[in-house]
């Protein structure tokens, strides 16, 4: 055991003994780990970086709200079939809120009515156009996580008034009010004023594709009023347990198919969207993208394991009367061939230290020049790096130090 | 004028044989080159016993070499039998060869051998880290075998900053830091010039005079006349084998 020790020091000290000679090809060759390293890792951060994104879009839409909608999310073949279904109104919530009440244990909590539509919000010479409108009732505050940077939402007698009070979104406010205090001031939210009560904290986009915070939120009343008073809505239903999911799901189903007055047997006439179904749904296209990646950047770590395991083979022809030396003095089969792996794996430590910290820079250089691109660092991400360099190097200098450790000392001792 | 090598034979002295060491007998050893099988040893007998200095001699072709294989535990004979230290070699696998290599016998090649980006010091300790030193005793044994040669001044130098004779000094040290049970020298003078191979036979009787026992193969009749006894190869078959004199 001692012994072997003593051999692995040796093998250390003569490996990059070996790599201080030889420093243009060590560098050269450990480019090769550095680019695979480099491509990997930068893979796995935007894998990581998407995930999270993902993740962070998905729990903006809340994990414990479903959604009852005429469409479901994502695509459709049939949307005849979904367009001819009768819209679901806003008074459906207060239906629906009622049959709550009256069951017993009920795993929904609250039902929120939500219409939207865009509209632009103007102050003074300042508008916005497109921004995301929704009228709702004071209950919307049960439904949404994000904080208020200012103001509140308004209240129930606000609401059901029809008081002409709004919540801009974070963006909203910014471009209208720059630096000021929207709070108390006037908006155009179309061409009708309303006073600005709140405004929400920043809350970032939806898989960068929609913006929660370019946004304004009505009264519904209000909404209806200015707007328009026939427009269907979806109904937002909390729930009480999100480990319950599917059950209240199934209570969901028939409490809407009631308020909805279809008969048994009837097909449903609206969907119950949630964000789990939803990311069931693009994980697949998610995992795939991760998977592609991850085969294409292997590619170039393989072609650099190829040139740890071509310059093995050399540095192992160079030193064969070495080898036979060795063995004439004892050096065992094991000895040899550790000998030659510490030395490939040397190498590919180096380049992928070189490389893990490459991507390190990259990665900071991206989030802060380019923040809208996800990109994420992580410690895992280090080990795992290490671990592949380590098993790159085992696996490409493996036959060549096998073979080397074979050598027969006679034959060794005579090579020039 | 070039300095004779051929030894002073008056008044040297010879130490009494101690126990046997290499036992051989009836050794045959068969290569395939192509089509054609080279008997390069057709049956060969020879007894070493410890105190003895040794030459092996013979034309190139002899099976000079491949006896030095075996004498080595390089090589396993085709047949016959090979004891060392009373161990049957002939049928050993590479790792218990290497292992004997290791402990029993110390090699000086024709051209050094050594480790080109080591220093001496820790060419000389390579033996040691095989045979499980730990690196303070490594390095004591180190420097008592490079005074030994006399190269106590020189142990960080590279091969590459030391002369051709101190080159082979720095491999006989490494040859004797184990203290093996032979010192197996393959043309020790092969690469030098006279006066420097006069010294490095010089060094052979100081060994010798020490205790150590010694095998030198060579085709030079000077080299070998340096040794007490003479074992002379033709043909892969033992020609003669008796005392200098």
């Amino acid at each position: 055991m001692t012994r072997l020790i003593y051999e692995l020091t040796e093998s250390f000290r003569i490996a990059f003994a070996q790599i201080r000679a030889n420093k243009l090809r060590s560098i050269l060759t450990a480019l090769g780990v550095i680019i695979g390293i480099v491509a990997v890792t930068l893979m796995g951060t935007a894998i990581r970086g998407i995930d999270t994104g993902f993740n962070k879009s998905l729990a903006m839409l809340g994990d414990d709200v479903l959604y009852v909608q005429k469409w479901p999310w994502g695509p459709v073949e049939d949307f005849w079939n979904y367009s001819n279904r009768p819209a679901i109104m806003p008074d459906q919530a207060d239906k629906l809120n009622r049959i709550i009440e009256q069951t017993p244990n009920s795993l929904l909590e609250v039902a929120v009515p939500v219409s939207s539509r865009s509209t632009s919000v103007k102050y003074g010479e300042n508008k916005v156009s497109g921004v995301f409108t929704i009228g709702t009732t004071a209950d919307y505050g049960r439904l949404i996580s994000a904080d208020f940077s200012e103001g509140r939402l308004f209240n129930e007698t606000e609401a059901n008034g029809g008081r002409p009070v709004c919540v801009l979104g974070f963006d909203v406010a910014e471009a209208v009010f720059q630096n000021r205090s929207p709070l108390g001031e006037t908006v155009l939210v179309g061409s009708h004023p309303f006073t600005v009560i709140g405004v929400v904290a920043k809350q970032g986009s939806f898989l960068g594709l929609f913006s929660f915070d370019n946004q304004v939120i009505l009264p519904l009343e209000a909404f209806r009023k200015y707007f328009s008073a026939r427009r269907g809505a979806e109904l937002r239903v909390k729930i009480t347990d999100k480990m319950r999911v599917a059950e209240a799901r199934e209570e969901l189903i028939g409490a809407v198919r009631r308020v909805r007055g279809q008969l048994p047997g009837e097909r449903d006439n609206f969907n119950i969207n949630e964000q789990g179904a939803f990311k069931a749904q693009l994980d697949p296209i998610k995992q795939g993208i991760a998977l592609a990646g991850l085969f294409i950047t292997g590619l170039s770590l393989f072609v650099g394991a190829i040139g740890i395991m071509n310059i093995t083979f050399v540095s192992v022809k160079e030193r064969t009367k070495e080898i036979g030396t060795r063995k004439a003095l004892g050096a065992r089969r094991r000895t040899i061939l550790l000998q030659f792996l510490i030395e490939a794996v040397s190498i590919c430590l180096i380049g992928g230290i070189a490389g893990l910290l490459l991507t390190y820079t990259l990665v900071q250089v991206v989030s802060v020049t380019l923040p809208a691109i996800p990109v994420e660092f992580s410690v895992s991400l280090v080990f795992i790096s290490m671990a592949v360099s380590i098993a790159t190097g085992i696996v490409s200098g493996f036959a060549p130090a096998w073979g080397a450790s074979r050598l027969d000392p006679v034959v060794a001792l005579r090579y020039e | 004028m070039t300095p004779s090598l051929a030894p002073e034979l008056a008044g040297r002295i010879t130490r009494p044989a101690g126990p046997l060491v290499i036992d051989i007998a009836g050794v045959t050893k068969l290569y395939q080159m192509g089509e054609e099988i080279i008997h390069a040893l057709r049956g060969v007998s020879v007894k070493i016993h410890r105190n003895e200095y040794l030459a092996v001699m013979g034309p190139s072709g002899s099976g000079k070499s491949t006896l030095m294989n075996m004498l080595g535990c390089l090589d396993t004979p085709s047949e016959g039998r090979y004891e060392f230290t009373g161990k049957n070699v002939a049928t050993m696998v590479d790792d218990e060869l290497a292992d004997i290599r290791n402990r029993e016998i110390g090699f000086v090649f024709q051209t050094f051998n050594l480790l080109p980006r080591s220093t001496a010091l820790a060419n000389v300790e390579l033996p040691l880290i095989y045979a499980g030193y730990a690196p303070a005793e490594r390095k004591t044994k180190a420097i008592q075998a490079m005074q030994n040669v006399g190269l106590g001044d020189r142990l960080h130098h590279r091969p590459n900053e030391l002369s051709g004779g101190q080159r082979q000094r720095v491999a006989i040290a490494r040859a004797l830091v184990n203290s093996p049970s032979i010192i197996l020298a393959d043309e020790p003078t092969g690469n030098l010039d006279s006066k420097t191979g006069v010294e490095i036979m010089a060094l052979f009787e100081q060994l010798y005079a020490q205790g150590n026992t010694l095998i030198v193969v060579t085709h030079e009749e000077d080299i070998a006349r340096h040794a007490r006894r003479i074992v002379r190869l033709r043909d892969g078959l033992i020609e003669s084998d008796g005392p200098v004199g």
